[in-house]
């Protein structure tokens, strides 16, 4: 794929030699583990040891599912005829020059398109610099003041509806493309099925060692490369080209799905409000009785009018005229009464803008909060008529009815892929680096940048689970469930430095015994499970991606919880952009890595403890030595974090490599 | 370039009818007749599908967008005539939940 000769892959038979002994040593290993060999008396940590161990041969489980179909495309064919394309370049707060860099490179490229900066930070130095050098300048429209805005899926959302290209190349701020990537990539939307041209995302800035684990071969290699052979290669944000139709197609059935569901709930929510307000009021006062009465029965014709399946709009049209009538009417009089409760209305207006609910008024916690409240009558009949005003068919919950990326989660690409897939569209992975990117310099940056990446994959798990979204073909769902199961790897890496702390200290064994039985077991899954990573990644690096899958735990565990609270208790995520730049701070972050530096110590303090039981007798010399070798494998995990803590960024003179020298991703 | 035909009825109904195709090329002049009739005190707006042998989804969403405003001035927009092919489309992105396509323009309000 390189220009220089690449090692060249190993040959499809014994990749899947190599994942069939793994699939048949690993569940060998794991049903005598489950069956004869944990030791019940001390299942606190038994247990725990023996759940991370199946998690983790699933894992290399759906690994193997994935690289089963490696596909290695060649060149696409010729670019289809005629075919209009808009490049967007996002920015949101990146420095200028790095924007216009890669504006330019835009610009220069070869195939006919029109370029455009996609502006989130609406910078009118931008606009200016853009105009003189021919590129188009999009900002957001009037429409977003106030609303969600969804990051970079609203930026492309917004500049959408003002380009009309038949495809569009989607690149960050900082991903300089090559003059060809065009001319490389549509020759595969020749096929009418495909949607989406992925392209490798690889980083100029990266030393050889890469400390900071940024490039991912093995992701944007054998992993897209197997998802690609069953129909899944992914959406990874930047350096692909996507086909509009299937977005505009994604995006107005999204409308039609969403509003639905919105204005059923509104009006579930709305019957509840009414009755609570029935019960509250004095029978005394038979004009509000009638009032509630009317829009309650208003309420209830609605939504036997949709289960008829009568047409939302329609529904919707000849309820708000209704309603109104009976609203205005009761509204010209005692205002006072019920100023306190439109204040309150305004506020859920508000709190509908805000971004830590990316569903609006779709977001059930929301609407369950509105329909606890006690209401006055009038107050209840204003509230429900801002929320069917909200969830109209003109969603003025959000800037544009129409979001054809998809807004569920801060990692909009997978998402959006995931629906791509499942209307039945088509996805391409090409393997070939036509973009030079930057990545983070300094372990803030990465692990924020991680700890996104990690965020919106847990999102859409919670929101949109793979395995049960309608119309994605099983492998289709194994391939995005996989990625997902991959961030749940903290929890295990928690329980694998613990166990051999707790033995080599206190001399607890999760396992029965370590009888000769259990390393025959172990050993040779463990050996083979190592040969498929050599197979698949052949002449690839895969060690840093293995160091970093395991000691970025807190990142995953962290990602996983937020993500929780985010979805199910409508907590705020704490999203941040990916800095670009170095922060302001100098000096080593040695406060970024406490809990790995811990689990150092731990495990070292271990050892001693574990050398000292033996010498004095008190304890099995196989259960310490096993145990130090695994705390000595762990402790060379972990060192990753001291180079990574003491990276000062790419040195001025290196010389930045030309193609792409692989290593493990494992989590992309 | 007109590829579309708007007029307004004498019940003060506007009628866009786009000629030929309305898809992600002709979307934009679209919402802007829309836009152009709603600014002039029209927000009932019929579109009339007859004459138009292809909708893409960009026209849908265009489609869409027009409802969006017409429900913010306080009318409505409806569709009128649709051909075989845009039903089809309707029905695809399941639109047609959503929105009822009435036989004429004269039905449709």
């Amino acid at each position: 794929m390189s220009r220089d000769s690449p090692p060249s892959p190993a040959p499809q038979w014994l990749i899947r030699v190599a994942v069939l002994l793994t699939v048949v040593l690993g569940v060998n290993y794991v049903v005598w583990r489950w069956l004869f060999s944990v030791n019940w008396n001390a299942w606190w940590i038994a247990v725990p040891l023996i759940v991370a161990e199946t998690y983790s041969i699933i894992d290399a489980l759906l690994f193997g599912t994935t690289v089963w179909k490696v596909k290695r495309r060649g060149a696409a064919p010729p670019p289809p005829p005629d075919a209009t394309v808009d490049v967007f370049v996002t920015t949101y707060n990146e420095p200028l020059d790095l924007v216009q860099n890669t504006a330019l490179a835009a610009r220069d490229i070869h195939h006919p398109h029109r370029t455009w900066i996609l502006d989130d930070g609406s910078r009118t130095e931008l606009r200016d610099w853009a105009a003189a050098h021919g590129i188009g300048w999009i900002r957001r429209s009037e429409d977003w003041v106030d609303r969600p805005r969804h990051a970079k899926a609203g930026n492309i959302n917004n500049a959408l509806m003002q380009t009309e290209g038949e495809f569009l190349l989607i690149l960050d701020a900082d991903q300089v493309p090559v003059p060809e990537i065009l001319d490389k990539t549509l020759g595969w939307f020749t096929d009418p099925e495909v949607a989406l041209v992925q392209t490798p995302q690889y980083f100029v800035n990266v030393p050889k060692h890469d400390p900071l684990g940024s490039q991912a071969p093995l992701f944007y290699g054998p992993i897209q490369q197997g998802k690609d052979g069953w129909n899944a290669a992914f959406f990874c944000g930047s350096n692909a080209v996507l086909r509009r139709e299937a977005l505009m197609q994604l995006g107005v059935s999204r409308y039609a799905a969403e509003v639905e569901t919105a204005v059923r709930r509104a009006l579930k929510t709305s019957d509840r409000v009414l009755r609570s307000a029935r019960e509250e009021l004095d029978e005394d006062d038979e004009r509000l009785v009638a009032a509630i009465d009317e829009v309650a029965a208003e309420v209830r014709h609605a939504r036997a009018e949709l289960d008829q399946g009568v047409a939302l709009a329609d529904v919707t049209y000849g309820f708000q005229q209704r309603i109104d009538v009976v609203s205005d009417r009761l509204v010209a009089d005692d205002l006072t009464a019920v100023r306190a409760d439109l204040e309150v209305i305004a506020g859920l207006e508000g709190a509908i803008a805000q971004e830590s609910s990316p569903l609006a008024v779709l977001d059930e916690v929301a609407l369950d909060r509105v329909s606890r409240r006690a209401w006055s009558p009038l107050g209840a009949l204003e509230t429900v008529r801002t929320l069917i005003g909200a969830v109209d068919m003109s969603r003025d919950d959000e800037a544009q009815p129409v979001m054809p990326l998809a807004t569920i989660s801060v990692t909009e690409d997978m998402a959006t892929a995931m629906r791509m897939h499942a209307m039945g569209w088509r996805s391409v992975y090409h393997h070939e680096v036509l973009a030079h990117g930057l990545a983070p310099e300094d372990l803030g940056s990465m692990l924020t940048q991680r700890l996104r990446w990690a965020q919106g994959t847990m999102q859409v798990m919670f929101r949109e689970n793979p395995l049960v979204v309608k119309g994605l073909s099983i492998p289709q769902r194994l391939m995005y469930f996989s990625t997902m199961w991959s961030y749940l790897s903290g929890f295990a890496a928690v329980v694998y430095v613990t166990a051999p702390v707790l033995y080599l200290t206190f001399g607890v064994l999760p396992v029965q015994s370590l009888s000769s039985e259990f390393f025959a077991r172990l050993i040779p899954f463990l050996l083979v499970n190592q040969l498929m990573f050599l197979v698949v990644g052949k002449g690839v690096p895969t060690w840093r991606g293995q160091q970093y899958s395991l000691v970025l735990f807190p990142t995953w565990i962290k990602s996983v919880t937020s993500a929780f609270g985010n979805v199910f208790l409508g907590r705020h995520l704490d999203f941040s952009v990916t800095p670009k730049e170095r922060p302001v701070t100098d000096g080593p972050q040695w406060h970024l890595v406490k809990p790995q530096l811990i689990v150092m110590g731990a495990l070292v303090v271990a050892v001693g403890l574990g050398m000292v039981r033996l010498a004095v007798g008190q304890a099995d010399p196989l259960g310490i030595w096993a145990n130090v070798a695994w705390v000595l494998y762990d402790l060379l995990i972990f060192s990753v974090v001291i180079q990574a803590v003491l990276y000062r960024g790419p040195e001025p003179e290196t010389e930045p490599q030309t193609q792409p020298q692989p290593k493990e991703g494992s989590a992309p | 370039m007109s590829d579309f035909e708007v007029t307004v009825t004498d019940d003060g109904v506007g009628v866009v009818r786009p000629l030929d195709r309305l898809t992600m090329v002709s979307a934009k002049r679209f919402t802007g007749h829309v836009a152009d009739l709603i600014g002039g005190g029209t927000s009932r707006i019929v579109v009339d599908l007859s004459g138009t042998g292809f909708v893409d989804s960009s026209g849908l969403g265009a489609l869409i967008a027009g409802l969006k405003s017409a429900r913010q001035a306080g009318g409505d927009l409806r569709l009128a005539a649709p051909t075989e092919q845009v039903l089809t489309i309707l029905s695809l992105t399941n639109l047609d939940k959503v929105l009822r396509p009435r036989d004429s323009v004269a039905d449709a309000f």
